[in-house]
């Protein structure tokens, strides 16, 4: 029903390429919001993969996951940003 | 057939600009222009990915796939999802940057440094609490 070297597949391996550039930034990162930066852009390319990925196994739930993933990640990356302005919660 | 021929154009365009993120993440010489690069490049990418994937739900419900016309539904609520997070962040993190003491590249003045940003009235409530503590750790 899926041939497995569908266009989707191609564009998920362009997709672990970009992941694998932010990594070597998040570990060779002189300060840490470098580190951050990498750590935002890997969750923004995360949630577009989880898109794509249920679009090519025709599964709508990937989706939903995706959705949550997205909202879980902005509220992980405010309190980071919160601890590094040094004030108190 | 235009239908498949926009979603080609829509995922080349998507994957080009998060090639360019991970380039600009690699190359740029500072917090600022990374998070300039790594942030609004993958926005405007994952916009066009994700647009491609709505044409492709809308073309499957025109055919009479039932199935179509959720994906569509749910591919918009995830691109609305990052449309709201994504600069909400990183304006958190360039400020968190700021106030860390990090510094741009090559920089001579920094403006922001005499005249600081006014903390919100919660901030304010809580100094007076922690003046002690403050100044005996510091």
């Amino acid at each position: 029903m899926i041939e497995f070297f569908n266009l989707f597949f191609i564009v998920l391996i362009a997709l672990l390429l970009c992941i694998i550039m932010c990594i070597i930034r998040v570990i060779f990162g002189p300060t840490i919001p470098d580190r951050v930066v990498g750590i935002d852009t890997i969750n923004t390319i995360v949630i577009v993969g989880m898109v794509i990925f249920g679009t090519a196994y025709e599964e709508i739930i990937y989706i939903d996951v995706a959705i949550v993933y997205a909202l879980l990640s902005f509220v992980s990356t405010l309190f980071i940003a919160k601890y590094l302005e040094g004030g108190d919660f | 057939m235009i239908f498949d021929i926009i979603i080609y154009i829509f995922l080349g365009i998507g994957v080009f600009f998060n090639i360019l993120a991970g380039v600009g993440l690699l190359r740029f010489p500072d917090v600022y222009t990374r998070l300039h690069a790594g942030t609004k490049c993958t926005t405007f990418g994952s916009i066009f990915l994700i647009g491609s994937i709505i044409l492709l739900g809308l073309k499957m419900w025109w055919e009479g796939n039932v199935n179509g016309s959720v994906l569509s539904l749910h591919s918009i609520f995830a691109l609305i999802a990052i449309l709201l997070t994504n600069p909400v962040g990183a304006h958190a993190i360039a400020r968190a940057a700021h106030r860390s003491g990090v510094m741009p590249a090559k920089a001579v003045v920094d403006d922001l440094k005499d005249n600081p940003i006014k903390k919100s009235s919660r901030k304010k409530t809580s100094t007076k609490i922690t003046t002690n503590k403050e100044t005996g750790g510091k």
